[in-house]
């Protein structure tokens, strides 16, 4: 819902008088505006995959990698402006080896995403620094199970079973509404985040994408990892099968 | 570890407290030698503090990544600390999830690096190291020694093993060594230090590691032989000694 702050918009630190601050929700429009990104949390573990718009035909397949390891357990997908994304990481990262250096195990996941949502929230508080126009997917491993946490560049953050950000969020998140994900195995959920990805996917707005994923789960050792190539091209194989059923229709 | 600003100067009494003086904890030799399939690593689990042998179950050889096996002697705890930056080293390599991987060389490396660093700033880790892998065929072995000097070699040890293993290893070594031959090399070497080293226990570990991975050893002892005619009577030369 868009509406025109003239005047209010001008600095991160200003309120509007129906209380809002505009800076935010234009930099939730950046997010807004890039490939869509998905996570799922499946019965054994978590799964999140990305819709890389390829700008230029020169770009080599498998470089701007949009899914980074945080740590062992844990990984991000980034939405939005790739360099904001990588400061993110780059602070997570900086995280987790220091509550490991201080606590001695793997920084949980939920420390991390509210250390993670702490420092995004912190450049909505100054005139001098600008938000981050990038929300992120956290996806974990860790004693209490697989978790995943979206943090949006307001600094909130959610834990979800299922989550979705960018140009086709809408569409995704009716689609994730419809798995069952609590009886899903990750090698299942591949599949179905594959198939998501394709099918919101506008082919007339944008030509050419990359489907980047990635899994933390039993079979992968609790470690966050890309998605084996075998599985990816199964993956891409079943959702592009997937649509071309649909379109037959 | 902080340095005091540089009125005081390095070697002042207050920045005396900070650096190593001396060690502590201390682990004797670790001998390691390349073999057919890999490298084979040998090490006794002793830990001594002084001229006690306090802590007999300490493992001085560890798996780094997926290509090395790291083994040390001198102080544990800095021991311990090389294997905190390692860890750190090989967690920032693995989240690059781009299909490499730091070998045995890069490591031997980054470990050169750190001790030489240190002992420039007379604040060194009381370590010899001991880096071996292998890394797709290629068989890397190495040594740190806590001042910096680093080589490479087909066999190294440290401590004693220097002046005890190394002229077995120069004399029966060969290119090519079974893995049988190669434990029983290494043992040869690890019997000596253990009649011969006070600070040696007779609980040891090998490790191999070669193309597949690191396999470290269950501990174990080695027999040893006191049934020499001049120990079954002691005093027969002078009566009254022990």
């Amino acid at each position: 819902m868009s509406s025109i702050g003239t005047g209010y918009d001008l600095s991160v630190t200003t309120f509007s008088p129906d209380g809002r601050v505009f800076q935010i929700e234009y930099a939730a429009k950046a997010v807004d505006n890039s490939g869509t990104v998905i996570g799922i949390k499946c019965k054994d573990g978590i799964v999140m995959g990305v819709e890389k718009l390829i700008t230029s035909k020169m770009m080599l397949p498998g470089s701007n990698r949009r899914i980074h390891s945080v740590h062992r357990h844990s990984g991000m997908a980034v939405a939005g402006l790739a360099a904001d994304g990588r400061q993110i990481v780059a602070r997570a990262k900086s995280e987790a080896t220091n509550y490991e250096s201080t606590y001695g195990e793997a920084i949980p996941v939920k420390e991390l995403a509210q250390r993670v949502a702490s420092y995004v929230h912190l450049c909505t508080l100054y005139w001098w620094l600008r938000p981050f126009g990038c929300g992120v997917i956290l996806g974990g491993y860790d004693r209490d199970g697989p978790q995943l946490y979206l943090v949006e560049p307001s600094g909130i953050s959610y834990r979800y079973f299922g989550a979705a950000i960018g140009k086709g969020k809408q569409a995704a998140k009716t689609e994730i509404e419809k798995l069952k994900l609590s009886e899903m195995t990750c090698r299942e959920g591949i599949i179905e985040v594959a198939k998501i990805i394709y099918k919101v996917h506008d082919e007339a707005k944008d030509k050419a994408f990359e489907l980047e994923m990635s899994w933390a789960c039993d079979e992968s050792k609790r470690q966050h990892e890309k998605v084996p190539e075998e599985l990816l091209e199964e993956a891409k194989a079943a959702a592009k099968l997937a649509l071309e059923e649909m379109d037959a229709d | 570890m902080e340095q005091k600003p540089f009125s005081r100067g390095l070697l002042s009494s207050e920045a005396d407290s900070q650096r190593t003086l001396y060690p502590y904890v201390t682990g004797t030799s670790v001998v390691a030698l390349k073999y057919k399939d890999g490298i084979l690593m040998a090490a006794d689990m002793g830990g001594s503090y002084g001229s006690t042998l306090r802590y007999k179950t300490v493992e001085r050889m560890k798996s780094i990544g997926k290509h090395s096996l790291l083994g040390a002697s001198g102080e544990l705890s800095d021991f311990q600390e090389i294997l905190r930056y390692l860890d750190e080293l090989i967690l920032y390599d693995n989240m690059w999830d781009d299909g490499n991987s730091l070998g045995p060389k890069e490591v031997h490396s980054y470990l050169t690096r750190v001790m030489y660093n240190r002992r420039n700033k007379f604040n060194p880790l009381w370590n010899s190291l001991v880096l071996g892998g292998v890394k797709n065929g290629q068989k890397y072995l190495g040594m740190v020694s806590m001042i910096g000097v680093n080589f490479e070699d087909d066999h190294v040890a440290t401590g004693f093993g220097n002046h005890l293993a190394r002229p077995i290893l120069r004399e029966e070594w060969h290119e090519n060594l079974s893995f049988e031959d190669g434990v029983k090399l290494l043992e040869k070497c690890m019997r000596v230090l253990l009649y011969r080293d006070r600070s040696a226990v007779n609980k040891l570990q090998i490790a191999k590691i070669t193309d597949e991975g690191v396999t470290v050893s269950q501990p174990y002892s080695l027999k040893t032989f006191w049934g020499f005619s001049a120990f079954s009577n002691p005093t027969a030369g002078a009566e009254g000694s022990w």
